[in-house]
């Protein structure tokens, strides 16, 4: 059986996830109601941002500015370096992903206090700002989950969805998630340089470079800071330290790459095809984001932790609305769901993360066809020329 | 804080370790009125300068304590101002002119404000309290005097200002009367005012004391429905158009100086206030992009369209309103948000142009 997207004018256009049905079909009629419903969401959660919103977002960087301060300190009592390194790991996922990732979305520009804002505010890790902005918040949020087009980490190293076509290099698909965990920092920071584009020819020299000064920048600032300025300033203790600051680093890396890949990647998130979404109303946009994301189950501090990122598909249709408004949102969304049939992505991390490393593994050997599957390639397409 | 202090804190070492929030943000932990790079003050105390107005705007001059971070002002020159205002969390940032004489690093400056009816930050700050802390810019603007007072000299000068317009020539004149010998300005200057009524002037027991000190500068007060004319101006100063000019007021009243100076005259200076913008409601008027200087007839399209319609090229990712590439800054005008239908007409606000959309005259920077 086939699911048919639509277009503005209703016509059916391309075919989505056909070996899923759990997809429900809507008709366009649908599609538009159902955006005007999430427009209403996000425009009752945006006029009632106030004054708890910026206390929230003030209070989270005292918090991680209290846990720096401590993690840096407790250095200097070599007993205490697993505190140390405790508290700093602390203090980087907090700022990186309830703070920097969220400032940098413009999610409290509306303050316009300059310390919180998504065009001055750059994070504490390799990625520099300005190019994390471009990948993300633009191309990855506006055409998630488009092979060929969403560039979110992942797709450039390694083989997450069935319509990537098998090379014998994807045997290693479990090692290079193993490093790109460990060293996400750094893939994030390189991600932008799109080397696989640079070989390909889809990038020309010049834009590399354009892309590749910042990202140097930022590498020595932050090796300066973590590796050189840090451990020098705890002396006798210098290599304590800096093996310290290189621990928090990797615990941080170790956490954002599990609640980012349980995002996009846990089993039932749809992936979609540009034909797919040539012209898509709001409404058929709301949609793809809520099928290609996944939310992960836990407790307060547990999504402060995530930066609300474990209500990725709330993440996904309002970006820019603060993440700490994402659990009341998700409560109308899933009621939303129920209403249209849509199937509401959702479960604790250890499940959602063991699916993801199954399909890892999985798509490490290359995919056996399945005869069920139908052809509807063909008359989509035909479809298509004739719109 | 001391100058080294001050100095080491504010190295690009200290930026790195405290990076990303930077120092000024582990400092005011401790104590507000610390900072290494931004610039912030305490109020220290408020004076309402018109008690005995009536159905006129609250005038108060407030003096403030800047960090040691304030590195002075030239008299003539103005700050912007930012504050949170209650039950919004809404930082709104406006320019005031500095009223006191010119300052060195760290000194206290005054800023005389009119609570006008439409100016949320004008109101909350006349009505604040002191102690309150507010976000500063250094001091900006050429509005300034070009020559010490200390230095006696022939030139003669001419100051004319309108309602609020005294505060930045009020500072001029405190500062050569502070700075020249025995309280005397040391060159001739001719000070005409324009002000409502005589109990709408503010200053106004300074200005008398000014108008009869022997002190080199004469003081001519005009209220009520006196108008400036350039006839007036020339009895007092004849030859006017070759005198360095100061002027500063309301818009109507610097078109008439223009004309009377004739355009481009490198003798006068002038500063003046935008009179609020208000919502046509619909399409129409014009849209300007300052930066490139093209303008348009506003076709009621988002800004991004109207200006690539203009042949600009602008930054953009989304066109949707998610990404925030596209940010620019409306200067002027009121604009629409085409998703939620709300109308702004703050100045110098930051707009998403590609879901925004201009309501009336409406200026971006870009």
């Amino acid at each position: 059986m086939s699911n048919t997207l639509t277009t503005k004018n209703g016509k059916p256009r391309a075919t989505v996830a056909a070996s899923d049905p759990k997809i429900p079909n809507l008709t366009p009629e649908q599609l538009e109601e159902f955006g005007d419903e999430l427009d209403a969401i996000r425009q009752r959660i945006l006029a009632d941002l106030g004054e708890e919103d910026a206390a929230y977002i003030r209070k989270i960087v005292k918090r991680q500015q209290q846990f720096e301060i401590a993690g840096r300190a407790l250095f200097y009592l070599p007993p205490a370096w697993p505190l140390a390194v405790a508290a700093l790991s602390v203090s980087k996922i907090l700022e990186n992903m309830e703070i920097g990732h969220n400032v940098m979305h413009g999610q409290y520009d509306w303050m316009g206090d300059p310390k919180l804002n998504s065009r001055i505010y750059d994070w504490d890790t390799m990625a520099p700002g300005e190019n994390w902005k471009y990948g993300h918040n633009y191309i990855h949020h506006t055409y998630t989950n488009i092979l060929g087009k969403d560039r979110d980490i992942g797709y450039g190293i390694l083989r997450m969805d069935e319509d990537q076509k098998w090379r014998p290099y994807y045997l290693g698909n479990p090692l290079y998630a193993f490093l790109l965990m460990i060293f996400f920092e750094e893939g994030v920071a390189l991600h932008d340089l799109e080397v696989d584009r640079i070989k390909t020819g889809e990038r020309t020299w010049e834009e590399t470079k354009k892309v590749g000064k910042p990202i140097i920048r930022k590498v020595r600032k932050q090796v300066l800071k973590d590796y050189v300025l840090f451990p020098a300033l705890t002396g006798p203790f210098f290599l304590s330290t800096l093996a310290g600051n290189a621990v928090a680093n990797i615990v941080r890396n170790i956490w954002s790459f599990n609640i980012i890949f349980c995002g996009h990647f846990p089993a039932g998130v749809a992936t979609f095809t540009e034909e797919e979404c040539e012209n898509e109303t709001r409404g058929h946009w709301y949609y793809r984001q809520l099928l290609g994301s996944a939310n992960i189950t836990g407790g307060k501090l547990f999504h402060i932790m995530s930066g609300n990122l474990s209500h990725q598909i709330e993440h996904h249709l309002f970006p820019d609305i603060p993440a700490r408004r994402y659990p009341e949102a998700a409560v109308e969304v899933r009621a939303l769901c129920e209403k249209y049939g849509i199937e509401y992505n959702t479960g604790g991390l250890t499940k959602q993360l063991w699916t993801v490393a199954r399909k890892i593994l999985r798509l490490s050997l290359p995919t056996r066809t399945r005869n069920t599957d139908p052809a509807p390639a063909a008359p989509a397409d035909a479809d298509l020329v004739a719109a | 804080m001391g100058t080294i202090t001050t100095k080491l804190l504010g190295s690009k070492a200290v930026a790195a370790l405290t990076s990303p929030h930077g120092v000024d943000r582990y400092l005011e932990m401790f104590n507000p009125m610390w900072a290494a790079t931004e610039v912030r003050a305490r109020v220290v105390s408020i004076h309402r300068e018109n008690p005995d107005a009536v159905g006129s705007a609250p005038v108060a001059t407030l003096t403030l304590q800047p960090t040691s971070t304030w590195r002075g002002h030239r008299a003539g020159q103005y700050v912007q101002v930012g504050v949170e205002l209650p039950g919004s969390a809404r930082r709104m940032t406006r320019c005031f002119s500095i009223s006191s004489a010119a300052s060195l690093p760290g000194e206290r400056i005054t800023l005389t404000i009119r609570a006008n009816d439409e100016g949320q930050v004008s109101k909350f700050l006349v009505n604040a309290q002191p102690g309150q802390m507010l976000h500063l810019s250094q001091a900006e603007g050429e509005f300034t005097l070009h020559e010490s007072a200390a230095t006696p000299t022939n030139n003669h000068l001419v100051m004319i200002s309108g309602g609020s317009g005294i505060t930045p020539v009020m500072a001029q004149i405190r500062t050569l009367l502070r700075d020249g010998y025995d309280g005397r300005a040391n060159r001739k200057v001719t000070f005409i005012h324009f002000a409502r009524s005589e109990q709408d002037q503010i200053f106004a027991e300074e200005l008398a004391a000014v108008a009869e000190g022997d002190n080199h500068i004469d003081v001519h007060l005009h209220y009520g429905d006196a108008t400036f004319s350039e006839f007036e101006l020339r009895r007092l100063v004849p030859d006017f158009k070759n005198t360095d000019t100061w002027a500063c007021g309301p818009g109507g009243l610097i078109e008439l100086i223009r004309a009377a100076y004739g355009e481009e005259n490198p003798r006068l200076r002038v500063e003046f206030f935008k009179p609020p913008a208000f919502s046509t409601g619909a399409a129409g008027g014009d849209v300007s992009f300052t930066r490139s200087g093209e303008s348009a007839e506003n076709t009621g399209a988002t800004l991004l369209e109207q200006a690539e319609a203009l042949g600009l090229k602008p930054e953009f990712g989304c066109r949707m309103g998610i990404c925030f590439s596209c940010v620019k800054t409306k200067t002027d005008g009121t604009v629409r948000n085409v998703l939620t239908g709300e109308e702004s007409s703050l100045p110098d606000e930051e707009v998403r142009i590609c879901v925004t959309s201009p309501v009336g005259d409406c200026s971006i920077d870009l």
